[in-house]
């Protein structure tokens, strides 16, 4: 473990690690996307934690060198681990999160489903409001949409397509 | 932002610094930080096969379900199949990690430096024969409904195995599984919804999706066989028997099949093969073609070079 030159760490790393954006919704921190679960800093050295939204979101590599890059550049010593339990959700999602997502056109997601896991063959039924005109009167076009974590919806008023997060 | 908060996406092509282009950018471990020490009692070779039994699945599914991209019917169904793939491609690379840190034995010697992963030596550098997929995902995907119907069948068993393993005494396997659960609920329902609305919609559509499944059901006799690692990781509280889910399976099926108004075909299991299936390494010829296609990139360059 190497000293961080004394001046260069202005912010604690929990505040540092708090800033990096998620590179593909870079409108969301990861902490406001619920991926940062633990910052432990002892002196220059500090441990990330974070939890893979999807077990195959490739963004996981980006969203760890970010964390090791941005913290280098504020003089931390940083090492990322994975945390697989518990499995994340998007109820972790902030309020600030969700807001941000609306605000750049992506509905947030509602209530994670809980409890047994039903076999549900009519389309998923949620309350989406357009994000971009505010219409109640949106349709599902896919379960599957731009990234793993999206579906994709079109609304009926402003004919406009747009993301959903979806609930995990 | 500046440029220089990013690197060029030639680095690694250019060579000259520690990341390489194959195999990805960079070489985390998808278990780093992760407590990968073996339960108690348990057997780590057998844990080991068991991890790759259910990775292999994932990754063999995950290959067919691929080939479907840019050839989907329509460009909604091309994202939710790669989307698919996608989730099985993760579940299987954290799978054959978990194989690997329960007994690196199972993993194959590459040359002196190769930067390689464990988990990419394990799906790009065995034969045909180390692999422990059941015969059902290697099979070639024919058209649109018979994929949706081998999708149906093989998620219904996964989901319903997936919940039990939560509760496994692994707590890495159980991990997997807890995640793999809401990933499935989604594989599912996407494939009963399209055997449902194929069979409801025009003569051919029908005649295709009955088509599906009676090339598919012979190949589910497989799923619900108890093998003997399952079985001895079951005895352990690690693994699940596959003939615990097979009612359930069966149940969840027949719903489908009687919304869609299908009849479940009569059709001759594929049994085992001189006593041996998938799970050994018996396979049909098709595993072959898909590994061919999956891993000659890798075994030309085991150095993640060129």
């Amino acid at each position: 473990m190497t000293a961080a030159p004394a001046g260069h760490r202005q912010s604690t790393a929990l505040e540092v690690a708090s800033r990096v954006v998620d590179p593909e919704l870079p409108m969301l921190t990861l902490a406001d996307l619920g991926v940062l679960r633990g910052v432990e800093q002892d002196g220059a050295h500090v441990v990330v934690t974070i939890t893979p939204t999807y077990s195959g979101c490739p963004a996981m590599a980006a969203m760890r060198d970010d964390l090791l890059r941005t913290l280098g550049e504020h003089g931390y010593d940083a090492e990322v681990r994975v945390s697989l339990h518990p499995a994340w959700t998007s109820d972790w999602i902030s309020a600030r999160g969700r807001a941000a997502l609306r605000r750049h056109g992506i509905s947030p997601p509602g209530p994670a489903p809980s409890g047994p896991v039903t076999l549900s063959l009519l389309p998923t039924r949620r309350d989406v409001t357009c994000p971009q005109c505010g219409s109640g009167r949106t349709e599902l076009t896919s379960e599957f949409g731009s990234t793993a974590c999206k579906a994709l919806y079109r609304c009926a008023d402003c004919l406009e397509p747009f993301d959903h997060v979806k609930e995990i | 932002m500046d440029d220089q908060d990013h690197d060029s996406v030639y680095d690694g092509l250019l060579g000259g610094d520690d990341s390489q282009w194959a195999f990805g950018t960079s070489f985390e471990d998808p278990l780093a930080g992760v407590d990968t020490t073996v339960p108690d009692g348990v057997d780590r070779t057998a844990l080991a096969a068991y991890c790759l039994m259910l990775g292999d699945d994932a990754l063999v599914a995950s290959h067919r379900l691929s080939q479907w991209c840019s050839r989907a019917p329509d460009l909604e169904d091309d994202i939710a199949l790669a989307n698919i793939a996608l989730d099985l491609l993760g579940q299987a690379r954290l799978l054959l990690a978990r194989a690997a840190a329960a007994d690196p034995a199972v993993v194959p010697a590459l040359p002196e430096g190769s930067p390689v992963p464990p988990e990419d030596a394990l799906a790009f550098f065995r034969d045909q024969d180390a692999f422990r997929n059941v015969r059902l995902v290697e099979q070639v995907n024919g058209d649109f409904a018979a994929t949706v119907v081998r999708l149906l069948v093989l998620a219904t068993w996964r989901l319903a195995l997936m919940q039990r393993l939560a509760t496994s005494r692994d707590p890495v396997l159980s991990a997997i599984a807890a995640k793999a659960v809401k990933e499935i609920t989604y594989h599912r329902d996407y494939a009963g919804r399209w055997v449902v609305t194929l069979a409801q919609g025009t003569a051919e559509s029908r005649r295709r999706v009955q088509a599906g499944l009676a090339t598919v059901w012979p190949l589910r006799w497989e799923l619900d066989r108890d093998h003997a690692v399952e079985a001895e990781l079951a005895e352990v509280g690690v693994g699940v028997r596959p003939s615990s889910v097979a009612a359930e399976v069966d149940v969840l099926l027949d719903q489908v099949l009687g919304v869609a108004d299908l009849e479940r075909p009569d059709v001759k299991p594929i049994g085992a093969h001189g006593g041996l299936t998938g799970r050994d390494g018996r396979h049909t010829e098709q595993l072959g073609l898909v590994l061919a296609e999956l891993q000659s990139v890798a075994r030309v360059h085991p150095q993640g070079r060129w």
